[in-house]
């Protein structure tokens, strides 16, 4: 049977399993939103692009599955562009649909004619331009395989308007080979066996993980490992959720805004594991100081992630599950040799030890709330279930700091590229992946305003997202530095010309509640989270409250400013 | 140290732009960059000459096998290999110093490839080595204008 490009295309996101889009249209993808109607894929409008390819990413991380956008030529596509990169940064799977002009109007600076594929060309795992209709299925199918398999990313497929309207018979490719792509999957048996004599003979080992751990989903093995081998188990901000938060071996994460116990035990540690995170300046601070006394265990899917930033004694391509549970059947044998937990005991006690000395804490106070106890009362709130979503900023760090998480996929943070504005449209996405949760963006003043147009979207589809606004009239972060390192210079980091929230929620027909007394917050808090629908908390926060600990840039992570 | 890498590309819209960008992105230096058809039309090889130590080096290659239309990239400086480039040169001549010009073109087994009253214009293939000494030697008669090709490169059959 003969079928237009645009009835191709959106046949083979269904068989791709696609449920749920997130997109905007325009004159180049009419034909596509033409057939849309006609399939029982779901298509959510939003109100602006960027949040298309956020909500899409929000998807992804909350499913585990591809997440997919539609937009149109031009402006549409452009609008996508730092989506794009956080989701690169990510390595989060999103396939993104851009319109393109006609074939022949191809270098012609057509109306609304932008080369996105050269645009994202460094910020994309792989994109196409399909030229031809015949050849639009492979590169759907390769796009998704791409988006998914190996170290995950965004692909992007530009779709000109007159590939859409031919019309080529359908025939669907049953698998995808590219002589060019074989990710290395599966650990190599030599340096499993080497890494378990490294933790075999180990006495203060400590495992650091990353975004790795929750994307091949190895967080089982990952905490089987550290559980039965008494191993203290630290994360980056990606690698949040991948070991229970309760768990007396979890230090919190590590790095600039780090645990103090976390940094200390890197610092004291004889054996660093580091699975699936990439040594990023803001984790290790001071290369040259980072794990002063260890030998680095490294698995990482990417071979480009090792060796990059810092020289490791044993290195291993693999995908981290598949790693992580080679380890635990290499050694679970030695469970009957080997009293680990005598073994580490010390090492144990003198991490504890730390974690005592210096707990993340705060100034309580009774006349302003404090951020940080925002977070705590969500945490408790929500019995620590929620899928929490955040800007980028100060409250981004509190929320890492304070909520304590215990499943993996259930905070959702750009962590490499921290883009301000995609905590409200990846709660959105995460919502439609998880209709079973609660899902809270929390948020900055700043941030919020930068895609606050999604409450329409998030309305008009009766979504239960809550925003959580930390406000404290800063660009706080930023406004920390500043106090910290540029003689209180308070340069444009003040926001208090800002909207009534309450007001704003209630134009678009959400709910919105504020709070200023520490005393109401517990009762006007748990009012808002009951509330059905879309909500909007402003908090009124201390202004000029800082997040400690912190390591100041470049220095080494022994060197924390602390509370 | 420079490294010539030998990249064996799909042929392809693009491709050249997604090499180039991730030396350019990353400030990794390319000294040359050739690319022609292969045996297989769809099938191109680039011959990249850079420079770094051997951690860049290894990032380098890398990150090229990581590009998706990459096939595959061989570090041609531990292999025995044959390196080729093509230089074209116009130098000044006149009835003092032609004699001796044609001399050296003779000794390094160039090509007169063009001539008028006053310039000759020289075709010299060899190693990057043998390309510098030609110019080194011609230096002195007034060079007026050169065009170089990147490398070429081939693997030799026996590795010994
Ligand atoms: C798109 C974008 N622009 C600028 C920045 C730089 N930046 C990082 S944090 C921050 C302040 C964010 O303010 P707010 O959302 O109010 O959060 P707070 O730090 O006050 O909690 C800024 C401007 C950024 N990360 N992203
Ligand atoms: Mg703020």
């Amino acid at each position: 049977m003969e079928l237009t490009g645009a009835q191709i295309l959106l046949e083979c996101l269904k068989r791709e399993g696609v449920e749920v889009i997130f997109g905007f249209p325009g004159g180049a993808v009419i034909d596509i939103y033409n057939e849309l109607p006609n399939t029982s894929l779901r298509h959510i409008l939003v109100r602006h692009e960027q949040a298309a390819i956020h909500a899409a990413d929000g998807f992804a991380r909350a499913s585990g599955k591809v997440g997919c956008c539609l937009v149109t030529s031009g402006p549409g596509a452009t609008n996508t562009v730092t989506g794009i990169a956080t989701a690169y940064m990510d390595s989060i799977p999103v396939v993104i649909l851009t319109g393109q002009v006609p074939t022949p109007l191809i270098g012609n600076d057509a109306f609304q004619e932008v080369d996105i594929v050269g645009i994202t060309r460094p910020c994309t795992k792989h994109n196409y331009l399909v030229k031809d209709v015949r050849d639009l299925a492979h590169v759907i199918r390769q796009a998704f395989y791409l988006a998914r398999s190996g170290r995950p990313g965004p692909v992007l497929v530009d779709l000109p308007k007159d590939v859409m309207q031919v019309k080529t018979k359908f025939v669907w490719p049953e698998d995808v080979k590219m002589r060019s792509y074989n990710p290395n999957v599966k650990p190599h048996a030599g340096q499993i066996k080497k890494v378990a004599q490294l933790i075999r003979d180990a006495e203060r080992p400590i495992i650091y993980a990353g975004g790795g751990v929750i994307t091949s989903q190895g967080h089982e093995a990952l905490t089987w490992l550290a559980q039965n081998l008494h191993i203290p188990v630290t994360a980056t901000l990606m690698g949040l959720g991948c070991f229970p938060g309760k768990d007396r071996l979890w230090l919190g994460m590590l790095g600039m805004h780090g645990t103090y116990a976390a940094n200390m035990a890197v610092n004291n540690a004889d054996l660093v594991l580091a699975v699936g995170a990439r040594f990023d300046d803001r984790v290790t601070g001071k290369v040259s100081t980072f794990a002063p006394m260890a030998k680095l265990v490294h698995i990482d899917i990417d071979p480009t992630s090792i060796q990059k930033n810092v020289s490791v004694h044993v290195p291993l391509v693999s995908d981290c599950r598949l790693a992580l549970e080679a380890l635990k059947e290499e050694l679970t044998p030695s469970l009957a040799e080997y009293d680990f937990e005598t073994g580490h005991l010390p090492w144990v006690s003198k991490v504890r030890a730390w974690a005592k000395e210096h707990p993340l804490s705060y100034q309580p106070s009774e006349t302003t709330i404090k951020p940080q106890s925002v977070v705590e009362k969500l945490h408790e709130l929500t019995r620590g279930e929620a899928v929490i979503c955040t800007e980028v900023g100060q409250h981004q760090m509190w929320a890492a700091q304070f909520y304590t998480f215990n499943e993996p996929n259930c905070f959702l943070s750009s962590g490499g590229l921290g883009t301000m504005g995609y905590g409200f449209p990846a709660a959105i996405g995460a919502q439609f992946a998880r209709p079973d949760k609660m899902v809270i963006d929390i948020a900055g003043d700043g941030s919020i305003q930068m895609n606050i147009q999604e409450l329409a979207t998030s309305v008009c589809n009766n979504l239960g997202v809550k925003i959580v606004i930390l406000n404290n009239g800063y660009l706080g972060m930023v406004r920390q530095w500043q106090e910290l390192f540029y003689k209180k210079n308070y340069c444009s980091t003040c926001m208090d010309a800002q909207p009534d929230f309450v007001k704003l929620a209630e134009a678009y027909g959400a709910k919105g509640f504020r709070i200023s007394d520490p005393k109401d917050l517990e009762r006007v808090l748990k009012q808002a989270l009951d509330t059905p629908g879309t909500v909007i908390v402003d908090v009124r926060v201390e202004r000029e409250e800082n997040v400690y600990p912190m390591v100041p840039a470049g220095a080494s992570l022994t060197d924390m400013l602390l509370v | 140290m420079r490294h010539i890498l030998s990249v064996i590309v799909e042929n392809e819209p693009g491709v050249l732009s997604r090499v180039a960008g991730l030396f350019s992105g990353r400030g990794f230096n390319i000294e040359s960059l050739n690319v022609g058809p292969t045996l297989d039309p769809g099938v191109s090889v680039m011959t990249i000459a850079t420079e770094g130590d051997e951690q860049i080096i290894e990032q380098i290659v890398k990150q090229l096998r990581k590009l998706i239309t990459v096939i595959k990239v061989v570090d041609l400086t531990d292999l025995k290999s044959v390196l080729r480039e093509l230089l074209l040169l116009k130098v000044n001549a006149n009835d003092t110093n032609r004699a001796e010009i044609l001399r050296i073109v003779d000794i390094f087994r160039c090509k007169v490839v063009d001539v008028s009253i006053d310039e000759l214009t020289i075709e010299a293939t060899g190693n990057h080595e043998k390309i510098n000494a030609i110019l080194g030697l011609l230096t002195r008669f007034g060079v007026k204008e050169i065009s170089r090709s990147g490398m070429v490169a081939m693997k030799r059959s026996l590795q010994v």
